[in-house]
């Protein structure tokens, strides 16, 4: 029984360790994402290229047709064409809580040492400081100076060792032929590769003018409030706006779905340390009610019920639980603990120092309910046959 | 003694017939018993091995069903009553006292005592108590309550479960070779004590022995041979 307690213990604990991992890391994931490229992103404008007109419900007040467009037959424009009347119209969205106009595009990026291809970001500072974390992502120089100066520009931190540039060094940009000298105001670490590598920010004018982009811009970043309801804000916004409009799940779907198996695949195998402890109870159990007979048929003799009876082992089993439950608890909540200080280094998707967790009272409820399932179902079996037990036939087993 | 003046019966069966096995193996053990018990009385039940002593009193006791025939607890017909009514009655009306003690080895000798009667639950916890430690006093382990059954001689075990079997103040006690364990001067101890504390409660005694010095001072013996009790 003791072994089984241990396992119960260490399967809860585990379950709970483990779905912090998965789930803080992932957490983590979508902090960055959001952090960097926003809940929504509204981009190429389009327009409808098939409708069809199709017999109204039953609503008579309605009209009595009703326009059903075919999300297949859109035919998409680049860019948002007129932003500042696509932002007046996102204002009014109740959960947008920021937004970023943004214009992009393809450059060299040429330091006295290499170049290299970049992808320039124009940006109002604070209209995106309002819809990133870009001012915690800084980790050399002044955001202050890069605010003062026209031709300051953010470099990502893999972009700007590439180059072997540092802050107040000048390198020369290169698009449609045009090059200019720019200064690194800032070096920025979003952790994820792909931005740090390629991501250079400037002033939104200034990069209109190097990419003789005059007006519209590529796309508009958008904050919210609720980040969860973004899928819904999405189809209305792009519904309403006529705009492609693409949420945080949207875009990062395959690692979200990555994620989520992680997390399922680690469930079910720290849940099997909770099943084989399950079977070595209802293996103890089973032992118990064969060995203890004798004392199941005097206690029936005294006018213990069946249900007495059954209830001894459902408590033993409850007990078991309980103990389990508590004490995985105190493993989970200190390993996790310890998990989160326990120092890695991680790059790529994102940029971690220590084991990423995610305090969530859902596990512990999670561990306690596979637990429970899993012991009361051991516990049920040998209880039921203990009940079932007739006291005649034992004490006459015994005493002839 | 005259009919008007004899005790109550407390127990009483009628035609019991019981088979055992199954198929082949199928054995006619009791052939229409019919029997009854007044308390405080003493009845002893005596007879060769398989003869259908214990099946007899199993069925009494309400531990098994009769195939056939009647049994009466108090003069309530208990041998068709399902098995919650023959657990209520078994709490309630009969205390069992088994060749092997059967107490509960994890517990005290207070503990196996107040058994029965935390299960009927009709005294408070502290009462419970104070009868328990007053049985135990009556059978001469007052200074052993608080001992594990496993700390007490097989003497005093069998006190304990004497104890534990007059716990619910019960109208009839089944002894099963009571003394059947236990050396000739042991035998003699639980016997009286047995008898004596029945007959002060009140209580009919239907006891199984192949002892006869224990026979013979029964009240009543009723010999039993090849399931039917023979004069």
């Amino acid at each position: 029984m003791l072994m089984s307690l241990a396992g119960i213990i260490f399967g809860v604990g585990f379950f709970i360790v483990t779905q912090a991992q998965t789930s803080g890391f992932e957490q983590f994931f979508i902090r960055t994402i959001l952090g960097t490229n926003g809940a929504v992103r509204i981009e190429d404008k389009f327009q409808q290229s098939m409708f069809t007109m199709v017999a109204a419900g039953h609503d008579a007040g309605a009209s009595k047709f009703e326009v059903v467009t075919d999300r297949s037959a859109r035919k998409y424009i680049k860019g948002v064409e007129d932003p500042a009347l696509i932002m007046d119209a996102l204002r009014k969205f109740k959960n947008v809580s920021g937004l970023s106009e943004i214009v992009e595009g393809g450059v060299i990026a040429d330091s006295s040492f290499k170049n290299e291809a970049g992808r320039v970001y124009g940006i109002r500072l604070e209209d995106h400081l309002a819809v990133s974390d870009l001012a915690l992502q800084i980790i050399r120089g002044s955001l202050e100076d890069f605010r003062r100066s026209q031709q300051g520009l953010l470099l990502g931190r893999e972009l700007a060792d590439r180059l072997q540039l540092r802050v107040g060094d000048s390198l020369i940009l290169q698009a449609n032929d045009e090059r200019r000298r720019y200064r690194v105001s800032c070096i920025y670490e979003t952790g994820v590769s792909d931005i740090d590598k390629l991501r250079i920010y400037m002033h939104l004018g200034e990069a209109r003018s190097l990419l003789k982009r005059t007006e519209g811009a590529s796309f508009i970043q958008v904050a919210l409030f609720d980040r969860d309801r973004a899928p819904q804000d999405a189809a209305q916004m792009s519904d309403v706006l006529r705009h492609g409009a693409q949420s945080w799940q949207d875009r990062e779907k395959s690692w979200l779905n990555a994620f989520n198996a992680l997390q399922i695949s680690a469930a079910l195998t720290v849940s099997t340390i909770i099943l084989i402890s399950g079977l070595g109870m209802f293996n103890t159990l089973a032992m118990l009610v064969i060995e203890k007979t004798k004392e199941i048929a005097i206690l029936r003799s005294m006018g213990y019920s069946r249900r007495d009876i059954s209830q001894i082992f459902l408590w033993l089993g409850a007990i078991v639980l309980v103990i389990g439950t508590l004490g995985g608890w105190a493993l989970g909540l200190v390993v996790t603990y310890g998990v989160s200080k326990w120092p890695i280094h991680i790059t790529g998707i994102f940029t971690a120092e220590t084991f990423q967790v995610y305090w969530s009272f859902t596990h512990y409820v999670v561990a306690a309910i596979s637990a429970a399932v899993v012991v009361m179902t051991a516990a049920v079996i040998p209880a039921r046959r203990a009940a079932r037990l007739e006291p005649g036939d034992i004490i006459r087993g015994t005493s002839q | 003694m005259s009919a008007a003046a004899q005790p109550p019966i407390a127990l009483r069966c009628a035609n019991l017939h019981r088979y055992l096995g199954e198929g082949e193996g199928r054995v006619h053990v009791l052939r229409g018993v019919s029997f009854e018990a007044r308390r405080g009385n003493v009845t002893a039940i005596v007879g060769p091995s398989g003869c259908g002593k214990s099946t007899t009193l199993y069925l009494l006791g309400l531990l098994d069903q009769p195939d056939d025939g009647s049994i009466w607890i108090s003069e309530k017909l208990m041998s068709n009553s399902n098995d919650a009514e023959r657990t209520i009655a078994r709490c309630e009306h009969i205390g069992f006292v088994f060749q092997f003690h059967f107490l509960m080895q994890e517990f005290t000798a207070l503990d196996n005592v107040m058994m029965p009667m935390r299960k009927l639950g009709r005294l408070p916890e502290d009462q419970m108590e104070a009868r328990a430690r007053s049985l135990l006093a009556d059978v001469g382990l007052g200074d052993k309550a608080h001992r594990l059954t496993t700390q007490l001689s097989g003497g005093e075990q069998q006190r304990v479960a004497i104890a534990r079997a007059l716990a619910n103040q019960p109208s009839i006690i089944l002894a099963d070779e009571p003394t059947g364990n236990l050396d000739v001067k042991n035998s003699a101890i639980i016997f009286d004590l047995l008898t004596k504390l029945a007959k002060e409660n009140g209580q009919a005694v239907v006891l199984v022995t192949h002892n006869p010095d224990i026979a013979n001072r029964c009240d009543e013996i009723k010999p039993m041979r090849d399931g039917e009790f023979v004069s």
